[in-house]
């Protein structure tokens, strides 16, 4: 198999070789990158592009190791034995499979995202050391070994807010997804909005790049921002020569600027501009 | 198999263990890349590194492995304007009979290293600098029989630059010798946990205990998760000397925020007097009475300071010896005002420990926090947890009798 870029879903040489290797060799692939460069939708996309299931462990700061492998639920089985139910001789009923259990045990070999990695608490990774690289974990209440009949494809996101430990790092193999280049991302917007004019796009790319040149700016925009911006571009139907013209902010700044001073620093550049140049 | 690749990484500083190599060779065995240089850059780049900080050194690991580089790595340390086509010289043969080279190959590149670390500005013409369009050896659209070419575009004999030469990931590359993860490791001793908030988490004794009051009639009793409780108080010296150690500081603070849920933090400058503030940009107009901060925090906070306290002994020791504004009271007062309150204070120090005997102030502040000063390093921070941890048990012996 090898994944290549889809009708929806662009992807760049190097990050389709990243992806056939881990795939090929079942291992998990650590995916890191500016917010916004898709490194959740590659999951998505992969998953769609093999036809197979797509399971996703979304983590958070309160998320814990042992959540993703099962969780057993002594409440109810308090409660039922309160109301005589037949249920609660056998503790197997109260054992709740997480997300990597469903995963290990999906009838073919799915794709397991765990996303944003990071959030979680710093001994996190290190709790999942065995249960990734041997696909297998005891569970203690019913002594049951839950082992991967078919290795996931794991896909872990990071955005770099904590730093990963050395022996989780061994384990994966690692890709930093780099913004794409002009060509690049001509082919991403052509993906999304297939009947954009093209002086349109390439006027508004040259802004966006322009944009992200800009030193010093708290939030720079991204492949996502550019895609919203291009979508309110042509829901208000604005004229490329309205974008090239320097008066002030581009249109619909909202959409690429998030952060308040960006915007002010925006503005008092172009105030610059618009004074040299008259 | 790639055994010299491996150590050649290794040389350049890389923590590429043998576990990754030997998965390299099994995607090699696998057929993932097969006769593709650029692939192989792919592929061995991500198995065998894993941040991309070290991507850089990657590249130039791998640029050296595979050879021909070396020009291609100056040319990306010269500003590119100094190699705009502003000048092309067209010389006569006569001329070019004139130029002599200037050695080796070895010497040349000694030479022009030398040259860039003098040179400043952009340079056209002329037969020394580096620049564009001169007869010097190094630079671009000129003439040299021996020359370096630098950052030249069109038809050469040379290979074209290839994707680890042009070294995107430079900006990425950091020798944190503080890094992140290990400080806030160090900084995790220093938990106390403590359970608040919201009930969430099954109490079993309190169930157990409830449930037999009931004469068994299932009664669930729940309690808050365990929160690590403690609560810091972090005031940062800015400015001046401390503009050195911009980047511990940065590690320290990111991974203190990290890990306590209670963290406050203020800046002073080389003394704290009558005021702190929060935000360095608006230090003269957005100020906190340091009397104020005394009266806000609890004792129950632990303060660290963190700073470098070199200055002059008078900015400590006596009124009006602040050198930013007039201090009615010394800073030593207004140190000691802040020890009484908090009684649970270390230093941090980023200046070497070899260093601190030859600075009188360091010898000052290190008396009036009573011996508790540590440098900034990770067995610092250690040490300095211990005596923070330390203390508290001290002083919570001779607590109950007060109460």
């Amino acid at each position: 198999m090898s994944f290549a870029s889809t009708e929806s879903y662009i992807v760049a040489d190097d990050l389709g070789l990243a992806v056939n290797a881990a795939v090929t060799l079942e291992k998990p692939l650590l995916l890191k990158g500016e917010p916004g460069t898709g490194k959740t939708r590659l999951a998505e996309e992969l998953a769609a592009s093999l036809g197979v299931p797509l399971i996703r462990w979304q983590i958070k700061s309160t998320t814990k190791a042992q959540q993703g492998l099962y969780e057993y639920d002594a409440v109810s089985r308090l409660r039922d034995s309160q109301l005589g139910s037949e249920k609660v001789h056998d503790i197997a009923n109260y054992i709740k499979p997480g997300k990597l259990w469903q995963a290990f045990t999906a009838a073919e070999r799915p794709v397991l995202l765990i996303d944003e990695i990071d959030k979680a608490d710093i001994e996190f990774p290190n709790d999942l050391l065995h249960e990734l690289d041997q696909m297998e974990f005891h569970v203690y209440e019913t002594g049951e070994q839950v082992r991967a009949e078919h290795r996931p494809i794991v896909i872990i996101t990071s955005n770099n807010e904590k730093e990963l430990p050395d022996a989780f790092l061994r384990r994966c193999f690692f890709h930093y997804i780099k913004f794409p280049d002009a060509d690049t991302l001509a082919k991403i917007v052509q993906v999304h909005y297939p009947d954009i004019r093209k002086d349109l796009l390439s006027s508004a790319l040259e802004v966006f790049f322009d944009l992200r040149q800009v030193p010093s700016l708290k939030k720079k925009p991204s492949t996502s921002e550019l895609i919203d911006w291009l979508k309110l571009l042509l829901a208000e139907d604005i004229k490329p020569a309205e974008l090239s013209k320097s008066n002030g902010l581009m249109p619909m700044f909202g959409a690429l600027l998030k952060n308040e001073q960006d915007v002010q620093l925006v503005e008092k550049l172009a105030f610059m501009a618009r004074r040299q140049s008259s | 198999m790639l055994i010299e690749f491996f150590l050649c990484l290794r040389k350049h500083g890389l923590k590429t263990s043998l576990t990754e190599l030997l998965d390299l060779l099994g995607a090699l065995e696998r057929g993932v890349v097969f006769g593709n240089v650029d692939d192989f850059y792919t592929l061995s780049r991500l198995v065998l590194v894993k941040d991309e900080s070290q991507y850089d050194r990657f590249d130039r690991a791998f640029a050296e492995y595979f050879e021909g580089v070396e020009q291609v790595d100056l040319a990306s340390a010269i500003p590119a304007d100094w190699l705009e086509r502003s000048l092309q010289r067209q010389l006569s043969d006569e001329d070019k009979a004139k130029l002599q080279a200037l050695g080796g190959l070895d010497e040349l590149l000694r030479t022009f290293r030398e040259r860039l670390a003098e040179q400043q500005k952009r340079h056209a013409g002329g037969n020394k600098w580096i620049g564009t369009g001169g007869t010097s050896p190094f630079g671009a659209y000129g003439y040299h029989p021996e020359g370096i070419r630098i950052g030249q575009d069109g038809s050469n004999a040379r290979r074209a630059v290839k994707v680890w030469d042009k070294r995107e990931f430079r900006d990425l590359d950091g020798d944190a010798e503080l890094a992140n993860r290990n400080l806030q490791l160090a900084l995790r001793k220093l938990r106390k946990f403590a359970r608040t908030g919201a009930a969430e988490e099954l109490d079993l004794n309190g169930t157990i205990r409830a449930t037999s009051q009931k004469g068994g009639l299932l009664d669930l009793q729940w309690q808050p998760e365990r929160h690590n409780a403690v609560k810091v108080l972090l005031l940062f010296d800015v400015g001046g000397s401390m503009d050195d150690y911009i980047y511990e500081c940065e590690q320290l603070f990111s991974a203190a925020r990290n890990e306590f849920k209670h963290l406050e933090f203020f800046y002073f400058h080389n003394c704290v007097y009558e005021h702190v503030w929060k935000d360095n940009n608006r230090r003269y107009d957005e100020k906190l009475p340091l009397l104020e901060l005394i009266n806000r925090y609890g004792r129950d906070y632990k303060l660290i300071f963190v700073g470098d306290a070199t200055m002059g002994p008078y900015e400590i020791a006596y009124p009006g010896g602040s050198v930013e504004h007039w201090n009615e009271e010394a800073g030593a007062v207004w140190m000691q005002r802040l020890l009484n309150h908090f009684t649970d204070a270390v230093w941090l120090n980023p200046q070497p420990t070899s260093h601190w005997r030859y600075y009188q102030s360091i010898d000052l502040m290190q008396q009036l926090m009573s011996q508790r000063m540590y440098p900034l390093t990770l067995d610092g921070i250690s040490m300095a947890i211990t005596t923070l941890l330390k203390k508290s048990v001290a002083t919570a012996v001779p607590s109950p009798s007060n109460s």
